[in-house]
């Protein structure tokens, strides 16, 4: 049975703890590999960041709310800041050029790598990203390449 | 006593100093505040340091633990130091690798072959 939850944090780093430990749980109890949980954790935090950082400035009166849902083969996650948001595209490549030496920029770029599903709403404050499971993939990649030799 | 984090260790082995990072998770912004006092001020101590992070614990980290080693990096090579990474994880090398780090990195299978490498050993 897919779990569906919904949550609303404050902007201070340590409120995503526990969202992470729940998340981390519920991937478990669906079968979820190890490089899945290290992938969704990594993507939690990263999103988290930005949404504190660049959305609500910092400012721990300022909420995110964080909807996800886990299911068999997939995991759903929506977070969404009280900030103006921002144009995703706009953002500079952090392995290019002097980018490659600051210190800062790389969240977005991890979001992108480790998850398969990245995008962001009209206004720019609200991020969705979907994985699928690292098993269902290694399955359909099987079956991709056992069809093509039949072929 | 409530314990001290971030924990690090430090050894000198010949000209190099060993820095181990002893958590397995790198993430809270106010453990990588304290961890960059740390280092900074294991840094700060003298020119040319021969310096080894040895990350043989960490199992996790976000990208600002990144910015921290790109901001020791820089006060390394400003005081004619150098600086070497080991004892990475795959997960966390796949991190490196996504990011161009390894470009700006030297990075090392164990703490043996990054002295190795330092200029001197």
């Amino acid at each position: 049975m897919p779990v569906s939850r919904s949550v609303v944090i404050s902007s201070t780093p340590l409120a995503i703890v526990e969202v992470c430990k729940q998340v981390l749980v519920n991937l478990e109890a669906q079968d979820f590999s190890e490089e899945d949980f290290f992938a969704v954790h990594l993507a939690l935090e990263e999103a988290f960041i930005n949404a504190v950082k660049h959305g609500n400035k910092m400012e721990p009166t300022k909420a995110v709310k964080i909807d996800y849902s886990v299911g068999a083969d997939r995991i759903e996650i929506c977070m969404t800041d009280e900030g103006e948001g921002f144009d995703p595209e706009v953002v500079p490549d952090p392995r290019y050029g002097d980018n490659l030496f600051k210190p800062a920029g790389r969240g977005l770029l991890l979001i992108r790598s480790y998850m398969d599903v990245v995008e962001y709403n009209k206004q720019g404050n609200s991020i969705r990203m979907v994985r699928f499971k690292e098993k269902e993939k290694e399955k359909e990649n099987t079956s991709k390449s056992a069809a093509k030799i039949k072929a | 006593m409530a314990p001290i984090k971030p924990r690090v260790s430090v050894e000198y082995v010949g000209g190099a100093t060993v820095l181990t990072f002893s958590d397995e998770k790198i993430l809270e912004e106010r453990d990588i505040q304290e961890l960059q006092e740390s280092l900074m001020s294991v840094v700060e101590q003298g020119e040319k340091l021969n310096l080894v992070l040895d990350f043989r614990n960490v199992q996790f980290l976000s990208s600002a633990v990144l910015g921290l080693l790109i901001r020791v990096s820089k006060k390394i090579y400003e005081r004619d130091g150098e600086l070497r990474l080991c004892n990475i994880s795959s997960r966390i090398y796949e991190v490196f690798k996504i990011t161009r780090l390894t470009k700006i990195f030297e990075i090392y299978p164990d703490v043996e072959s990054a002295i190795e490498s330092l200029p001197g050993e």
